[in-house]
């Protein structure tokens, strides 16, 4: 109970409790499995606004190209998936057995030696850590460590998001091009489209997700975290001081994009397929604005910035298709210029005072009569 | 790659490939000048860039319908009228948005990012609420249709010459008014240092104001042009965004000589590996040279010494 609360504050605990109550209950016992699986679908966006807020909110450093890291851990993920599809026998009528259907309609005759490595689990795991991870820190020690930030870097990320979708879009042969990797079926012979698959999945991504969001937070409370904050207010005093602010901005942003990969294996997962839609300039923006509305300092306002602006999107888009996109670019506008902190801003300002002299009043109204209740203790 | 192919042909390949370049090099041009004066001069990215010349097309292709419909004898000339039309289209919105966004936002650039592509989406829904889904096309005049034939093998369309020119022009006046007259020294004064400017009697908010209605401008020009080297739809801005930031920061924000030089290397790079290899490809290694080159030298080409 101590640690517990000094790893989350009142507020924050009341938070996490929330986002628990809703995440594991109230959605699940609630929503039937379609419109659960769409929030499995938007919760994989929540890990990369998580990502988000370590690597823009606390480093300062908005990153363009979270598509890209998403998109990397899915295509890891959807080649594991493709490949199991591909078996031999499903694959009979192709003119190669045994490789995906895409390979086969490109003439492609034998499976890519970068393809092989996929068959293993263990392998595709590891790699949809570590490929994101190398990535991320490759770009990161190019640019961090020649001084590169701000605009520059947002501008450059940028980039590298387009070249990876025109890469994938290209190579059609190899990744499937502008369909991307489609009909995925089976992880390690367990069927993952019936429903109780989707609703076992969906209890999967919400574990890992609080794993993560453990993470983040425990990066946030420890020195770490406060020197990301000091280097973000001011950068030259922290290099001053002697730390290496390269090495912290490579951290926040290799941290970032290994989130968002597992967002994204989790997208290959629930969703059934990976394409370069969810790679590019476009998305990567998008995922910057769920955080931006959700509160860009907030871990878990972050989340519900992902949860209900994807929401908001898929009913706006449902039943007033021409207005969506007037909607999220009021919608943006308005948080940029108004509420910078987002969602999570606005709790902060106006909601939290009353609940805390709610606190406060039934609390010194409990002391005036002799029975306190200790502080925190009914969360146990 | 070149194995296959007689030096005479490779020289032919070259020159075509090259002037194929040349018009993608003129929207780049255009496009970034606009650009590098927002970005470069007052540190906005301007991420709705793309929409403002998209904006310049539409009206570029309103225009010639009007031609079409009501003064078809004027139709051949039609092509100054829009682009006049265009520039001031593009620059009053700039304008206005300048007053109600951006001015709000110059102690945040990387907000303006965010904000700025907020507006790019508001834009994109009404272009395809106004003008419909559908790409449009524009009619050229009979003169500018058809190519000049400089030798057997090499044909130099006549709407790229004229693009070009064009392009030439509203370099040279926008290099002489940034650099010649009083008010493109108010602007480089107000960039150099906003609060000194200020105090020795600029007045800096309608300087910005100016300067980003002129960026704007330059990129409903750029949509002018556009107009002939492809079709106009509500998201075509899009595609153009990133390329014309790579070029700009390539060439080093500041610099509007690095803009033009970069905006020339990425576009004859482009076209000439567009001939040897799918357009997709060469479009990736265009762009990774760029950015590996970025890595190298994150200041870009032409970088100004300036004191942080």
């Amino acid at each position: 109970m101590i640690i517990n609360s000094r790893f989350f504050n009142r507020s924050e605990l009341m938070g996490f409790i929330a986002l628990a109550a809703v995440l594991f209950v109230i959605l699940p016992l609630t929503l039937d499995v379609f419109r659960l699986n769409l929030v499995a679908k938007y919760l994989t966006y929540a890990f990369v606004a998580l990502g988000l807020v370590l690597c823009w909110g606390y480093g300062g450093i908005l990153s363009l190209g979270q598509g890209v890291f998403f998109g990397l851990g899915g295509y890891c993920m959807a080649m594991f998936l493709k490949l199991e599809a591909s078996s031999v026998e499903n694959t009979k009528i192709q003119s190669t057995p045994g490789i995906p259907d895409f390979m086969d309609w490109n003439q492609i005759t034998a499976l890519p030696l970068f393809w092989q490595p996929f068959h293993s689990l263990t392998f595709t795991i590891l790699a949809i850590i570590l490929v994101p991870g190398l990535f991320a820190l490759i770009i990161g020690t190019a640019m961090f460590k020649r001084r590169v930030g701000g605009t520059y870097f947002a501008i450059i990320t940028q980039a590298v998001a387009a070249i990876l979708t025109i890469l994938i879009v290209g190579q059609q042969g190899y990744t499937g091009g502008i369909n991307g990797m489609t009909d995925l079926r089976t992880l390690k012979g367990w069927d993952i489209r019936p429903d109780h698959a989707k609703i076992i999945l969906y209890f999967v991504e919400v574990v890992l997700l609080f794993a993560c969001i453990g993470i983040a937070q425990f990066i946030r409370l420890t020195k770490l975290g406060r020197i990301l904050v000091a280097m973000r207010e001011q950068e030259d005093r922290v290099r001053f001081s002697g730390y290496s602010v390269a090495n912290f901005k490579i951290f926040a942003f290799c941290m970032a994009a290994v989130f968002a990969a597992i967002g994204g294996a989790m997208f290959a997962l629930n969703v059934g397929f990976m394409s370069p839609s969810f790679v590019g300039i476009v998305p990567s923006i998008e995922m910057v604005i769920y955080t931006a509305v959700g509160g860009r300092m907030s871990i878990f306002g972050a989340i519900w910035g992902a949860i209900l602006v994807n929401f908001a999107k898929t009913s706006l888009s449902e039943s007033f298709p021409q207005l969506w996109l007037f909607g999220l670019g009021a919608l943006f506008i308005a948080v940029v210029l108004a509420f910078p902190n987002g969602l999570s801003g606005l709790w902060a300002d106006y909601v939290q005072p009353r609940i805390d002299r709610l606190f406060a009043s039934r609390k010194s109204k409990s002391d005036w009569n002799g029975n306190s209740v200790a502080d925190g203790a009914p969360a146990e | 790659m070149f194995g296959d192919y007689s030096l005479g042909d490779l020289g032919s390949i070259f020159v075509m490939q090259g002037f194929a370049g040349l018009i993608l090099f003129s929207v780049y041009v255009l496009m970034a000048l606009g650009l590098a004066i927002i970005f470069g001069q007052m540190g906005v990215i301007n991420m709705a860039h793309g929409e403002f010349m998209i904006l310049g097309a539409y009206v570029t292709w309103m225009t010639s319908n009007l031609f079409q419909a009501y003064l078809p004898s004027l139709f051949a000339g039609y092509f100054f009228l829009a682009m006049i039309l265009a520039f001031l289209a593009s620059g009053a919105l700039g304008m206005l948005v300048e007053w109600a966004l951006i001015r709000h936002l110059y102690k945040r650039p990387l907000d303006t990012l965010l904000a700025t592509w907020g507006l790019s989406l508001m834009l994109q829904q009404a272009y395809r609420s106004v003008f419909g889904a559908r790409e449009v096309g524009v009619e050229l005049p009979q003169w500018m249709l058809g190519s000049l034939h400089v030798t057997d093998s090499i044909e130099v369309p006549i709407n790229g010459v004229f693009v070009m020119c064009l392009t030439l022009l509203i370099t040279i006046s926008v290099a002489y008014v940034l650099y010649m007259s009083r008010w493109g020294r108010q602007v480089r004064a107000v960039v150099q240092n906003r609060i000194m400017a200020g105090a020795v009697g600029i007045n800096t908010e309608k300087v910005d104001r100016l300067t980003f209605g002129l960026g704007c401008g330059i990129a409903g020009v750029a949509g002018s042009a556009f107009t002939m080297i492809g079709s106009t739809g509500p998201t075509s801005g899009q595609l153009y965004i990133v390329d014309t930031f790579l070029v700009v920061v390539f060439g080093g924000a500041a610099s509007l000589l690095g803009t033009i030089a970069s905006a020339f290397s990425i576009s004859q790079t482009q076209s000439t590996l567009e001939f040897f290899m799918s357009g997709s490809m060469a479009k990736v290694l265009t762009l990774l040279a760029v950015v590996g080159i970025l890595m190298l030298r994150p200041q870009g080409l032409f970088a100004l010494k300036v004191r942080k």
